[in-house]
């Protein structure tokens, strides 16, 4: 058994931030990750964060108030709006504060930080490192973890949490190295496990974006928070998904239908390839769905050609080598074959400002979380924000809590028999011969996830979706182990995994069938508006151990300063 | 459909009944269009064998989980699509000269502990500043390169000074180290110099130029650390680095 005052799961921008600001704080601190943190998803991120800086010559006159408010229409009203406050509040410290610990932003030529326009924003406040951000972002907190001598263990799969009368008291964790579980006590816990994208077939995400913090925490009892509200990224690479990001469009890029028309113009003329994501990749999908897709296919061009070599070069030179490794393409000379693809995660662990969870020593920063910032759609730009300021306040927070406590022992017994009961459960699936293959009924689930539950919805085809995840759910009873090995066991990792995924996949069905209304991502033809009278609260979602899908439940949602309005681009 | 057809070098060295290395054949399906390695991995994991370790994450070039040996050259597993390797086998096997876990999977420890050994972190002295720190477009410019690395091991995997000692800190640390020193926000002394400005470090390298090749994001190593030489001799005759 092994012991620390806080424990991180999650080694991405959210959960390095988190362990930065806990260390800072003098508290004992270790990162459990599946991956080395360097490899973490955030790495993918592409095209920026956002902040109120005023750098660029079009936004001196931006403001954190406009910040919010963008942020807040972006949602769809969906936000709580002090949390939205509060995160545009921060921005501009903690991006300052990333520059100091050397992230290599891209730069004006008076050598301030630069931005560029973004998605649904009023104005260029998207900082920028090329179209690397996320990378840059994760390496320099990699860095700063090294040097606070973070402890970091490092391909550590987290698979459950240690719950002790109701308090969080640590993980179990599987060691990929070498093998067995291990039971890691610790007086606040803090998830940053990132999204669940590959419920889908069509994600833009990491193999390793499971939504495992998500499905822990759910099982140990805490809500999911707006589970229906899936994003779908607009341009992700025709044959893999692969994102080709929001500031491709930011630099000047069009969308282009079979017709050669630059297709934003009928759907949002004043903001055209800048209208926010659910709008766009809506609009993308209606060319496709009635024939206007390229060469009347599915799908439609990013057109880059009209920027110039110099340009991309300088401002997108990963997502050429995206297009070219992995589409053949050269969006120099080519427009680049793009689709609507799942990308990000709205719902979440139900969190409050500080990432603290219902459950006392539990608490959740970044994607797996669901603090109310981004609503029923994110802006692009908010995510990477959403980690540095949301791991940021999580890991004050978690020391904060440390001080409040009086005992500060974790039950030692609870902990050792969770590790075991671990253990007994993967003896028990090697056990199996399996009488269903884990890996078909995945690829079924991700398909119905995105059959049914995909950027247009109608109560018959959720229904028929709900009705095959049971189907689902009911099978994955029958799987088993094709490998019992104990060191670096895939297999083990992606079976336990699923069986997870299942549970929030469930929720996002449910919920979804719940909410008679369009609301950002979540828009249904069969009730097509918005409807602030019924549905303007979040939904929340308890696991059921005992029922096969969840308890909803409803949270109003905390209004401010920006009154409801109609959305228009 | 073409079947292609994967040899695949397997060894786990904690069986009991089996850990000596061999070479393993699987049929994967193929459209003839579009297959990454990394994809036909997981296929022969999913349909053939469970047994199959490899590391994965990102599936789009940028994490470094999926570094390998790959018909005769490091690539990343998910990076390398077979229609370019024009041929219908495919022979995948560690990335060599690091200790192995299993199968793809090599022990990365000793790679981290000496990118942690030159200290990989912007080093300031002066106060910060309320804003930004200010870095002109030219001296941005200075870091493109080294900031792309993704740590993923094929340089350090490739590099013959590396496989003879040990201590080497080899091209990744260096290539890090160069990032910083030539950083125009950083304002280290000699500290991190001299962990890299010795027998250990920049002097062990004999510009034998396999990191430049092997690098999955074209990269230049080699590069990097002729800078770092040179800087070593401008602070010892000038008192400078930059």
């Amino acid at each position: 058994m092994i012991h620390h005052d806080v424990i991180v799961v999650g080694g991405g921008l959210s959960g390095l931030r988190a362990a930065i600001e806990a260390k800072r704080a003098g508290v004992d601190v270790a990162i459990l990750s599946q991956v080395h943190p360097g490899r973490s998803h955030s790495g993918a991120a592409q095209g920026g964060i956002n902040a109120a800086l005023g750098n660029h010559p079009d936004g001196h006159d931006d403001t954190w108030e406009k910040h919010a408010f963008d942020t807040t229409k972006g949602g769809d009203y969906l936000v709580d709006q002090d949390c939205a406050i509060q995160m545009a509040k921060d921005a501009p410290r903690v991006i300052y504060e990333m520059d100091h610990w050397g992230c290599p932003f891209s730069r004006f030529e008076d050598g301030r930080i630069a931005q560029r326009p973004f998605g649904g924003a009023g104005f260029p406040r998207c900082c920028y490192g090329a179209d690397k951000t996320g990378h840059y972002l994760l390496h320099t907190l990699v860095e700063q973890a090294y040097k606070l001598q973070v402890k970091i263990y490092v391909e550590q799969y987290v698979a459950r949490l240690i719950v002790h009368e109701g308090v969080c008291q640590g993980v179990v964790a599987y060691d990929m190295i070498h093998g067995g579980f291990e039971a890691f006590t610790a007086n606040a816990v803090i998830m940053a496990t990132g999204g669940a994208g590959r419920t889908y077939s069509n994600s833009t995400n990491a193999v390793i974006s499971t939504g495992s913090g998500m499905f822990m925490a759910y099982h140990a009892g805490v809500p999911l928070k707006d589970m229906e509200f899936v994003q779908f990224h607009p341009t992700g690479l025709f044959t893999t998904y692969i994102l080709m990001t929001e500031g491709a469009r930011g630099e000047g890029g069009y969308l282009i239908n079979g017709l050669g028309e630059r297709l934003m113009e009928k759907y949002a003329p004043k903001f055209m390839e800048l209208a926010p994501r659910d709008i766009t990749a809506r609009s993308i999908q209606t060319e496709i769905n009635e024939g206007r897709g390229i060469g009347g296919g599915g799908y439609v061009y990013l057109d880059l050609r009209h920027l110039g070599a110099e340009k991309i070069l300088e401002r997108l030179p990963g997502i050429r080598d995206l297009a070219i490794h992995f589409e053949g393409v050269d969006p120099i000379e080519a427009p680049i074959p793009v689709v609507p693809s799942q990308h990000y995660w709205m719902g979440g662990i139900d969190t409050n400002v500080d990432g603290a969870t219902s459950m006392p020593g539990l608490f959740a920063a970044g994607e797996c979380a669901c603090v109310s910032v981004h609503g029923a759609n994110r802006l692009g730009g908010n995510s990477l924000l959403e980690t540095i300021v949301f791991g940021r306040r999580a890991g004050a927070e978690a020391a904060r809590y440390l001080e409040g406590l009086t005992e500060k022992r974790p039950n030692a017994r609870t902990a050792f028999t969770a590790a075991q009961l671990m253990e007994q459960k993967v003896e028990e699936l090697g056990a199996k011969t399996g009488s269903q293959d884990a890996y078909a009924l995945r690829a079924e689930m991700t398909v119905a996830m995105r059959e049914h539950f995909g950027l247009f919805r109608d109560e018959p085809t959720m229904k028929a979706g709900v009705e095959k995840l049971l189907s689902i759910k009911e099978r994955v009873k029958g799987i088993g182990l094709r490998w019992t090995g104990s060191v670096f066991n895939v297999d083990m990792i992606r079976t336990v995994e699923f069986e997870g995924m299942v549970d929030l996949a469930l929720t996002v069905g449910m919920g979804a069938v719940a909410r008679q209304e369009s609301r950002g991502a979540h828009y249904r033809t069969d009730y097509n508006t918005r409807d602030d009278v019924n549905w303007l609260q979040h939904t929340l979602a308890y696991y059921q151990p005992d029922a096969a899908g969840p308890r909803l439940d409803s949270k109003p949602v905390t209004l401010g300063p920006f009154e409801l309005q109609e959305r228009k681009y | 459909m073409p079947d292609i057809k994967f040899r695949l070098k397997r060894q786990d060295p904690h069986s009991k009944k089996n850990p000596e290395a061999r070479w393993e054949e699987y049929t994967v399906t193929y459209d003839g269009e579009n297959l990454t390695v990394l994809e036909g991995l997981f296929s022969i994991q999913e349909k053939f064998d469970g047994s199959l370790s490899f590391r994965y994450c990102c599936r789009a070039s940028i994490c470094g989980s999926c570094a390998m040996y790959i018909n005769g050259a490091y690539r990343l597993a998910c990076q390398t699509n077979i229609k370019h390797l024009d041929t219908d086998l495919i022979t995948v096997s560690p990335m060599p000269h690091l200790p192995l876990v299993k199968d793809m999977v090599v022990d990365m420890d000793a790679f981290f502990s000496k990118y942690e050994y030159v200290m990989p972190w912007l080093i300031r002295n002066s106060p910060d500043p309320e804003k930004e720190i200010i870095q002109s477009p030219k001296d941005r410019k200075k870091i493109d390169m080294p900031v792309d690395c993704i740590l993923c091991g094929c340089c350090y995997s490739s590099c013959p000074s590396a496989w003879g000692e040990e201590n080497y800190l080899g091209p990744a640390a260096l290539l890090k180290a160069h990032r910083f020193e030539v950083d125009s926000r950083d304002e280290a002394g000699k500290e991190r110099m001299a962990r890299w400005s010795n027998e250990r470090g920049v002097y062990r390298c004999h510009t034998i130029m396999n990191c430049v090749e092997a690098c999955p994001k074209e990269l230049n190593p080699t590069e990097g650390i002729q800078w770092l030489k040179k800087a070593a001799v401008r602070r010892k005759l000038f008192g400078k680095a930059k």
